[in-house]
């Protein structure tokens, strides 16, 4: 079993990619970048086909699969192994990861080709993927948190990759400091852990943590205070309310970083961690409440914020935190198998929905204001239907891998909580309008743009073949669950369920089969209802009478300034948090601190050495006589009290 | 045969005329070999020293002393010469630059 024994392999080949890019890049030819760049996730994503197949034909009670390479950390009673770990829910990370990670780099040799900065992209998105497996790989918290914090400064990275632009570096630093709040949650929350249970390994760590009692409502335990920390970890690195102010701002990335990191991988990290620690929050139901309960909402919040967007990758930003919400909605009420199949389906479609607007955007010479395009429906066909493909797919269309793991979410919500679930049905409404709408008004509709300035072409074929296989997989990848539908096994469920074993316990409402009218039920349900309401209103705006829009924002002229600024809240943070501290740091932490208390410490060191110096400077007169007299004397007086001692 | 407080007092002598020749003299040449004087003065001590006490630690000593004032020869001499190329002078006084 080469590749089971040499876990460390997977995450070791890109980041030998990232080294040889950074450091040789620079002199080489463009296509050795490529190769480079390439094989490194190829034989990546060829050595993880490998591990499923070995990792198939491993016996039950071999699972999860831990394999420690040396120890890390050893202090006290304390240890942390570089320890890697294999179970079910890896593996379906592992093949997203690499896989999509694949596809996106093809594309990105098409989309990123006359970048200046080409080998330091490849070096970083290299680098991106070395971390992003660790995390998914690692068989304890600490080395999870590497990866973690890895991927956070290669999003920083790719994110101000145009670093030349303001906006682009702003959009970093933003990024970096949100995620600074949740990082320090999760690391909190890691220390609580440890605290607790006195190592960091998953595996003693959860079944014990399961082996606790449940801790009732109202109670605020010890295991709900950790599930709340790891929480606002997950908060900041999946843009949920109130962190998720980032990701919209992260689209000054190119857009292939939006893809891979800001929509497939890195944001799902969060939604991850929380299903890893499935038996910590399962024991926390208020923990639960909480994380429900602002899924929900942030899908909600940030669906309505998409409605009025006009950049065709803001209107995705927000959908995909919205999605996110979905997913930490599942994990809310228990259905953490659902929650990990959307971050699933959820990274075939969103990778495609980006790298297709990247494509458009490539044809339109860099334009990404939605109202400036129209009409390219014939101009690049291939764009056009792999990007209706995923808009189905996400709109929650019967038959497309998002409509079997939406509806999975939504039936276990329905069990759950039916308020959370009218929400759910509402943002799935939501949802299938702004996308039928972005569709329609970059696609359909008369061309507005200038046709004889701007040339729209369609994009070349290492940029459409990543395309259409991603087209593939997000119309068929659902498909695993659907035998649910007519009574039969989810597959996808029946797979990871070996991981979550102690929530199918827990939660068992959320998991059962419900029968042959569950078919009906979702064919004709009210997901699927919502999303057929938005599909007609997003068609009735935007093609049937397209001066609708216009009227409604006139007549509702609050609700939309409301909308079209965001809720303000970027506003509100920056007059309730980012002024004060600005203040207190210009009136505070530098006349004060920094100029008083350590400028001065340092300059008064200074001082003194110099007035010093300057006194005692008389004595060195340059003059080697003079020395050699001093020297003479102290040689005298020395030798005199040496003898006077003596005698 | 000539005690050896002779020899000790020849040797302060010496080293006594090396210190004030180095102290008054200006020219780096004359001061070098004033410390060459000191030097050997004191090698001429530490052998009457070894003569009275019948030892042979004080002779080795001198044979390292010798050698590192060769050392310290070719050095000094060496610095001298490149003083004397940048400066056009021997006169200590006028080599005074680190007080400025």
């Amino acid at each position: 079993m080469p590749v089971l024994n040499y876990l460390w392999i997977i995450p070791l080949l890109p980041l030998l990619g990232a080294a040889a890019n950074g450091i040789f890049g620079r002199a080489w030819k463009k296509n050795i970048v490529t190769s480079v760049a390439l094989s490194s996730t190829t034989l990546a994503f060829l050595a993880a086909l490998e591990l499923v197949r070995e990792f198939v034909a491993l016996p039950a009670d071999q699972i999860p699969w831990t394999k420690s390479y040396f120890t890390w950390i050893s202090a006290g009673g304390f240890r942390a192994d570089f320890a890697l770990q294999v179970d079910q829910l890896t593996v379906i990370m592992l093949l997203v990861v690499t896989g999509v990670g694949w596809l996106i780099h093809i594309y990105s040799t098409g989309y990123m080709h006359d970048d200046p900065g080409y080998t330091r992209f490849f070096s970083y998105l290299n680098l991106f993927m070395f971390f992003m497996l660790l995390l998914v790989l690692a068989a304890n918290y600490l080395l999870m948190f590497v990866g973690w914090e890895g991927v956070g400064l290669c999003s920083y990275l790719l994110i101000g990759f145009f670093f030349l632009k303001q906006s682009a570096t702003n959009a970093g630093n933003k990024a970096f400091w949100v995620n600074r709040i949740g990082d320090f949650g999760f690391i909190l929350g890691v220390l609580m852990i440890l605290r607790t249970f006195g190592t960091l390994d998953f595996a003693t760590v959860l079944p014990r943590a399961a082996a606790m009692p449940a801790e009732p409502a109202g109670q605020w335990g010890v295991l709900t205070t950790i599930a709340l920390l790891l929480f606002v970890g997950a908060a900041g690195k999946s843009a949920q309310l109130p962190l998720y102010v980032w990701l919209p701002d992260a689209m000054e990335g190119p857009t292939p970083v939006s893809a891979l990191i800001h929509a497939a991988t890195m944001v799902t990290a969060g939604v991850y961690m929380v299903a890893r620690s499935h038996a910590i929050f399962l024991n926390a139901p208020v923990a639960m409440q909480v994380v429900a309960v602002v899924g929900c909402l942030t899908a909600l919040f940030a669906a309505t914020i998409g409605l009025v967007q006009t950049d065709i990758k803001k209107v995705l930003a927000y959908s995909t935190v919205s999605q996110l919400g979905y997913m930490f909605l599942a994990c809310g009420v228990g259905a953490f198998s659902a929650g990990v199949f959307h971050l699933m389906t959820h990274a075939f479609f969103k990778g495609l929905l980006f790298l297709a607007a990247g494509s458009v955007i490539h044809a339109m010479g860099g334009e990404q204001d939605m109202r400036k395009m129209g009409g390219l429906r014939k101009k690049i066909p291939w764009t056009f239907w792999t990007m209706f493909m995923a808009t189905l797919a996400i709109a929650g269309t019967p038959g497309f891998s998002g409509f079997f793991s939406k509806d999975e979410i939504l039936l276990a919500v329905q069990r759950s909580s039916p308020l959370l679930w009218a929400l759910g049905v509402l943002t799935a409404g939501l949802t299938s309008f702004y996308m039928f709408r972005l569709l329609f008004l970059t696609f359909f509709g008369p061309p507005r743009f200038d046709e004889h300035h701007v040339h729209v072409h369609e994009s070349p074929r290492n940029m459409l073949g990543p395309l259409v296989v991603l087209a593939i997989l997000a119309v068929g990848g659902g498909w695993m669950a659907a035998p649910h539908l007519w009574d039969g096994a989810n597959h996808f469920e029946q797979y990871v369920a070996p991981v979550f074993s102690t929530a199918s316990e827990a939660a068992p409402a959320a998991e059962s089969s419900g029968g042959a009218s569950e078919l009906l039920q979702s064919l004709v349900g009210a997901p699927v209802i919502a999303g057929l309401i938005g599909f007609f209103l997003a068609w009735w705006f935007y093609i049937r009478s397209p001066e609708t829009p216009k009227k409604l924002a006139d007549s509702l002229a609050g609700p939309y300034k409301l909308l079209g600024g965001k809720y303000f809240v970027d506003e509100l943070y920056a007059a309730a948090i980012v002024r004060p501290l600005v203040w207190i740091s210009d009136n505070v932490l530098w006349r004060v601190v920094d100029e008083g208390a350590i400028d001065g410490t340092v300059n008064g060191v200074a001082r003194v050495s110099r007035e010093t110096g300057d006194r005692l400077r008389y004595a060195s007169t340059g003059n080697i006589r003079s020395y050699a007299a001093w020297i003479l004397v102290g040689v005298v007086v020395f030798t005199s009290l040496l003898l006077w001692m003596v005698g | 045969m000539v005690p050896t407080s002779y020899y000790l007092v020849l040797s302060a002598v010496l080293f006594g005329l090396g210190v004030v020749a180095f102290i008054f003299k200006r020219n780096i040449i004359t001061i070098f070999m004033s410390i060459e004087l000191m030097l050997n003065a004191v090698n001429l001590a530490f052998v009457a020293f070894s003569r009275a006490l019948g030892q042979l630690q004080g002779q080795v000593f001198v044979f390292f002393v010798i050698v590192v004032a060769a050392a310290e020869a070719a050095v000094g001499l060496a610095i001298i010469i490149v003083i004397a190329r940048n400066r056009g002078t021997l006169n200590v006084e006028r080599v005074d630059s680190l007080k400025h």
